[in-house]
């Protein structure tokens, strides 16, 4: 019985942590966010360097081949530095086709994106209230040759800066992902900026795309569910560090700011509001850090175990952001401050692949068929 | 990350089984001397006092024999191990860690057989959280201490024989030092010039007490620890405290039976289980209790791997106090009015038992530290936040 990380893997959350220290500070996230892509090529191939873009790809096709549970120590980490790029999507796209496409699909498309010379996305949800395979709407029918595809899918993560998307659509009676480069005739993206400058979102248009059979990949609603579990887990990860970075500088902040006479953090409305963040984000640690291990290691666990851990998240990370502005009092108020970032990234977390709302309630259908 | 069990490890929890489905009739189904034999059985597989030493008559079990021990007699709703519940829980420790030899061959062999009930005498009527003010004072006169002051709140008082208790024997009056001239001692409840006042609570027990002391000569051989050493006596023995599983198989128990009961409930003339508030507090208590359990997994692979907690087990206490309250109160919610009988006239099972735990989450949210000192405890030792 082990429930914490090996030496490796805290080697690499350290490795993690001094890299985004010293290349990534919050000052140089405020210029990058600002930019047009909204991310830095020049770090983001550093990162390839360092074999993070291949984290869980199999050595074969370029990877370094470690598990899930890797993936969200580097996730926790960029989380508390609210590092932007497209490290979530490309990540869920490589351990996608790592998992279910074929030898030849890899051969093509994997290497390109382990080494980094390729930015993937997925793109799978029509209808954002519903992460779930059973409310994909796209579809196409399937011919000798492959399909042709027209429609839109929403909420991309990425969309803009992508070049290989995974697709999901539906024909008569299967479900299938298509491989989509972004040069194929017909396709076109339209990215959308959303409250969390760190984060980038767009849609994804399809107009008369052809996907050859090679490109096409027979899957089923449960392997869905399953990428959506993991986007759910991924998300949540980074929602740690960044809920750990409030709790860490509004900590500070209360230590320091001195009101009538004492540091503010000496008033139990201040302090037992920081002692229940640290409850909430513990607690949300430790579902989600089980959650992970699922993923790997005990995939018919990961429906419940990522909704137990997301939907908590969802609802305590989002209260987290707003108090540690409120705790903060005019300056968290700030642009210049930094606590706002947070904020805003605990208000984009919040619906992103299923809020608490839809994980609660699915955790209680899970329960009505066990 | 693992979460399997060593060979060994599943080896004992084949044991632990095994001995329970021979010796463990289930809950309708146990006679009236079940408890006595149940107590001898338990006692002669050296499971009470299970991580005591072998020296004193304890079971030296490590700690992961314990997480499963505790495990799967929680599964199986098992009775406890001994019904010296003070002694096994606070006073044995103790005086394992602090006691002289002829104090624990004169006491623990007692509460590994269950002879007599222990409590422990901290809160005073102007004590409670601040439980180093503590004022009942003890003088040294020749080779006794002389007890004059009072203790209340103290559970089991009116069943039991002993007490240990804290007494101030030094730094009277002052705040300052308020910690030091504390000393720990272990009073019969026979001597005179002591008197018992049982305190009826909300719900209706009469479990705990005011204690009188006047004049009440304690010989010195009874002193736990040195003269000014209580604080430490008592901070040693509070931690021993070890995981919250068995304490989370509990609690899964009680969503599974609340479980049962929404199943079989109406909400405005409609199943209950079609309530979509109802269906979403029932997952939060799930997403708190699982919450509880992981934590409790994260802090025990820390302390195998001998890294010391720091107060992380006040997380999960904050957990149970709110599950606790939250809970009944649901099952209340559910049943409306029938879920305000006491009786069980409306001849469902759970009635009448959901109404009584309604009025008993004080033992929990009170009793062991209220959710404001909880909450100060993280705030200052975990996050170094100034004292109030
Ligand atoms: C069922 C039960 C069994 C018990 N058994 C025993 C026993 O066997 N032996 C024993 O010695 N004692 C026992 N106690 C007493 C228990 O330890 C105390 O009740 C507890 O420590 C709180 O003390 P108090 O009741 O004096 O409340 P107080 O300390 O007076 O607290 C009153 C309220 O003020 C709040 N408060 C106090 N200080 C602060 C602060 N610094 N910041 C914010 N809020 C604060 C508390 O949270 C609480 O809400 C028992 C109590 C109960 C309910």
């Amino acid at each position: 019985m082990n429930f914490g990380f090996t030496e490796e893997q805290e080697l690499l959350r350290d490795q993690v942590r001094k890299f985004l220290d010293a290349q990534s500070p919050v000052s140089r996230v405020r210029e990058i966010m600002h930019t047009d892509e909204g991310f830095d090529r020049q770090i983001w191939q550093q990162i390839a360097a360092l074999g993070w873009l291949g984290l869980v790809v199999d050595p074969e096709y370029d990877g370094v081949g470690l598990g899930f549970v890797d993936l969200i120590v580097i996730l926790e980490e960029m989380g508390k530095s609210l590092f932007p790029s497209p490290f979530i999507a490309h990540s869920l796209a490589a351990s996608t086709l790592n998992e279910l496409a074929s030898d030849d699909q890899k051969k093509r498309h994997l290497n390109d994106l382990a080494s980094g010379r390729k930015i993937g996305t997925i793109a799978l949800l029509d209808i954002h209230d519903l992460p779930n395979a059973e409310s994909i709407t796209l579809s196409g029918v399937i011919h000798e040759d492959g399909v042709v595809l027209n429609g839109k899918k929403l909420f991309v993560m990425d969309a803009d800066n992508a070049d290989l998307f995974i697709v999901a659509f539906k024909d008569q009676h299967e479900t299938y992902l298509a491989l989509i480069h972004r040069d194929q005739t017909g396709v076109s993206t339209q990215g959308s900026a959303t409250m969390d400058l760190t984060k980038r979102t767009g849609s994804l248009e399809l107009d008369n795309v052809s996907v050859a059979t090679q490109d096409l990949l027979l899957t089923d609603d449960e392997n869905i569910n399953r990428l959506l579990d993991k986007a759910a887990v991924a998300v949540t990860a980074e929602m740690i560090g960044a809920a750990e970075a409030v709790i860490y500088m509004t900590t500070h902040y209360a230590k320091d700011r001195i009101q009538f006479d004492n540091p503010i953090g000496k008033y139990q409305g201040v302090k037992h509001r920081l002692a229940e963040m640290y409850v909430d984000v513990e607690s949300f640690r430790s579902l989600l850090y089980y959650a992970a291990w699922c993923v790997d290691e005990s995939p018919h666990e990961l429906p419940r175990s990522a909704s137990l851990a997301k939907a908590y998240a969802s609802d305590a990370f989002s209260q987290i952001g707003t108090d540690g502005v409120q705790l903060h009092g005019a300056i968290g108020f700030t642009q210049e401050y930094d606590m706002q970032l947070y904020l805003k990234r605990s208000k984009w977390a919040r619906p992103i692949f299923g809020d608490a709302d839809y994980h609660y309630e699915r955790i209680s259908q899970l329960q009505v068929t066990d | 990350m693992d979460f399997e069990y060593t060979q060994a490890e599943e080896t004992f929890r084949h044991e632990v089984r095994t001995f329970l489905d021979e010796n463990l009739p289930p809950k309708d189904q146990r006679g009236a001397d079940f408890m006595a034999q149940w107590l001898k059985k338990v006692r002669a597989k050296r499971w009470v006092g299970f991580a005591w030493p072998q020296e004193v008559g304890g079971g030296g079990g490590d700690i992961m024999q314990q997480v499963i021990l505790k495990e799967e007699m929680a599964k199986r709703q098992a009775p406890p191990l001994g019904t010296c519940m003070m002694g096994l829980a606070w006073v044995g420790p103790g005086i394992i860690q602090y006691g002289t030899d002829e104090q624990k061959t004169r006491f623990i062999p007692d509460i590994l057989n269950s002879k007599y009930h222990w409590c422990t005498g901290y809160s005073e009527p102007n004590v409670g959280s601040d439980l180093a003010a503590l004022q009942c004072k003890a003088i040294l006169d020749g080779d006794h201490y002389v007890i004059n002051g009072t203790k209340i709140w103290t559970s089991l008082a009116p069943f039991a024989q002993w007490i240990s208790m804290l007494v101030r024997t030094d730094n009277f009056g002052s705040t300052a030092t308020k910690h030091d001239g504390i000393t720990a001692l272990l009073v019969d409840l026979s001597s005179p010039g002591i008197e018992i006042k049982p305190i009826e609570n909300m719900a209706g027990g009469k479990v705990f007490a005011q204690i009188f002391f006047d004049n009440v000569r304690v010989p010195v051989n009874n002193r736990l620890g040195k003269e000014g050493q209580g604080w430490a006596v008592t901070i040693a023995s509070l931690a021993n405290e070890r995981s919250s599983i068995g304490e989370v198989t509990a609690m899964y128990a009680k969503l599974d039976s609340l479980k049962m009961l929404i199943k079989d409930s109406q909400r405005q003339g409609k199943p209950a289980m079609e309530d979509q508030k109802i269906r979403r507090r029932l997952a939060v208590f799930e997403a708190k209790i699982e919450a509880m359990r992981l934590n409790g997994l994260r802090y025990l692979t820390r302390q195998i791997k001998g890294e010391p907690l720091s107060s992380e087990t006040s997380v999960n206490k904050l957990h149970r106090a709110d599950l606790e309250v939250e809970m009944s109160d649901f099952a209340i919610d559910v049943l409306g009015q029938s879920g305000l009988q006491l009786g069980n006239q409306l001849e469902t099972i759970d009635r009448g038992k959901w109404a009584r735990e309604s009025l008993g989450w004080p033992n929990v949210v009170i009793g062991g530290g209220t959710p404001n000192i909880q909450k100060n405890i993280i705030a200052e030792r975990i996050l170094g936040l100034p004292k109030d």
